[in-house]
């Protein structure tokens, strides 16, 4: 692992990624970068690619905006070779999500470099809207400074997203660059670091000063892992007291009215056709009827918590906590608690990490002979 | 509940489990009638979501049932279940739905005793455990 640091001026890290992105675009290799910018015609932020140096002025990916995870935009780049390189700046979650999706040969790695900056979280995304204001970069440099700086982050009575506040994941540890802001004195630098061959091979064009990583780092960062995760469990607890009967999950699910949203906006849900769509679930009309009689009353439209636990059972060994589906959701059914808490236990089950490695086979996708004698048989 | 007669539903393979009920009839066994078969040509081909379904309609339980570990007539069709089976287990219980509601076994097509016997006893234990909630309520 090599590590360098640049220095940041006037402590604008937002100049000091751009000019660091301009040098990456600058390169032989590369051939273009995706990376979150503001659009020029409207003020919003948006993962843009980008192959003309001189258009990287509007970049910020510091921003609290996750409109969309995008591993999917990375997956459509990738999944045929292309013959050039791309350099793809994602966040921690993305990466995870992307590293899924190659997995299930939704995606290759071999022409795309990976750049993770630290993550410092984001906005739900209605809240991002309504107070970023005018001043787009300067809400992000303020917001980066407080986060940095340990203050609180609590815009307008605005929190963070819950999917972040609960992330244990701030460190892009799957990058092929990484950008260090955690533990590092961002007043005046920033901290590079190849993690892979093929971040090496990017870093070596650079021409960075060679440096140590800083000493403070570790503990950062691992008291900021501890913090969040003290969050999560007890998202967890409160989430699971909320659900832990078929009438609790009932009441949970209400407002769903089954317009997938969830499904779309959910990264490692790369089904072409989901069967939620298909005419499986297309119902002769006298059935419901039928499910009417049973009862006397139904909730219409009908499917819609078997949509749910059917969704958890096909990806939650993949979820990687991003909080889209949260975001996605008009009913606002708090969906990202229900499926972390739910994926949580699948993937201990399998004892399965989604995202950390390229290596870990997902548990669906694979099978052994001598496995899982427990849950055969019907007991005493 | 009294008089509370448990709905079980069997996923059974068309080579193994199901040749055992079969054997179990003409072999005059008795086992009790609160089991639904449904016959698949393999336990690899229960997709979870029909397992979630039979329970949120209010199934009792639910049982998978096809080849011993090297009999799968293809192959390997029962160690995927082995696999969904358990991701079921993890994924279940925490919606309350009772650890022992869903069952995967291997019965092989000579089994009819064991068939019989496994229903009875299924029978028995969810008479001890009282009817699905979902039953109860309405799901869907």
């Amino acid at each position: 692992m090599k590590t360098a640091k640049i220095k940041v001026k006037d402590g604008d890290l937002l100049a000091t990624l751009r000019e660091f992105f301009r040098s990456i675009l600058q390169l032989e290799d590369i051939s273009a970068i995706l990376v979150p910018q503001h659009l020029p015609m409207k003020n919003v932020v948006m993962p843009t690619l980008v192959t003309d140096p001189e258009q990287l002025n509007g970049i910020d990916p510091l921003a609290p905006a996750f409109p969309i995870n995008s591993a999917k935009i990375v997956s459509r780049l990738t999944r045929k070779p292309m013959g050039q390189k791309v350099a793809v700046v994602l966040r921690p979650c993305e990466i995870r999500a992307f590293i899924e999706l190659v997995k299930l040969k939704q995606g290759r790695t071999e022409e795309v470099v990976l750049v993770g900056i630290d993550c410092l979280g984001a906005y739900k995304n209605l809240d991002y809207t309504q107070i970023v204001g005018e001043q787009e970069t300067e809400f992000t440099s303020r917001f980066y400074r407080n986060v940095l700086s340990g203050k609180e982050i609590a815009e307008n009575g605005f929190d963070l997203n819950p999917a972040c506040k609960a992330c244990e994941h701030p460190v892009p540890d799957g990058a092929d660059i990484l950008i260090g802001l955690f533990g590092v004195d961002t007043n005046h630098s920033l901290m590079i670091q190849a993690r892979t061959l093929n971040g090496e091979d990017l870093y070596r064009n650079l021409n960075l000063s060679h440096a140590e990583e800083p000493p403070e780092r570790t503990a950062a960062v691992a008291s900021l892992i501890a913090e969040r995760t003290a969050y999560r469990d007890k998202m967890f607890a409160e989430t699971s007291e909320v659900t832990n009967s078929v009438e609790k999950l009932n009441i949970y699910l209400a407002n769903c009215i089954n317009c997938y949203n969830c499904r779309v906006a959910c990264p490692v849900c790369y089904c072409k056709e989901c069967v939620f769509v298909t005419d499986v679930f297309n119902h002769e009309p006298i059935q419901y009827l039928r499910w009417a009689n049973r009862k006397g009353i139904i909730k219409m439209p009908t499917d819609t918590v078997f949509y749910h636990i059917t969704r958890l059972a096909h990806m939650s060994t993949a979820c990687v906590g991003c909080g889209q589906c949260s975001n996605a959701c008009p009913n606002n059914i708090p969906v990202m608690e229900l499926f972390r808490t739910v994926s949580f236990q699948t993937q201990k089950g399998f004892e399965y990490e989604p995202g950390k490695s390229i290596e870990d086979e997902p548990p669906l996708s694979v099978f052994r002979e001598d496995e899982l004698a427990d849950v055969v048989g019907i007991g005493k | 509940m009294e008089g509370f007669e448990p709905t079980i539903i069997a996923f059974v393979c068309n080579w193994c489990t199901y040749t055992a009920a079969d054997l179990a009839g003409t072999s005059r066994l008795g086992y009790p009638a609160n089991v639904r078969l449904i016959r698949v040509m393999c336990t690899g081909m229960v997709d979870p979501k029909y397992v979630i379904k039979a329970f949120l309609e209010g199934a009792d339980a639910v049982l998978v049932s096809g080849c011993h570990p090297g009999d799968c007539h293809y192959i390997n069709g029962n160690y995927k279940a082995r696999r969904r089976i358990k991701l079921l287990k993890e994924i279940l219980p925490q919606f309350g739905f009772d650890d022992e509601r869903l069952r995967l076994t291997w019965i092989g097509a000579s089994d009819g005793i064991q068939f019989a016997e496994t229903i009875r006893k299924m029978v028995t234990q969810m008479k001890i455990l009282g009817p699905n909630e979902a039953k109860l309520k309405i799901v869907i």
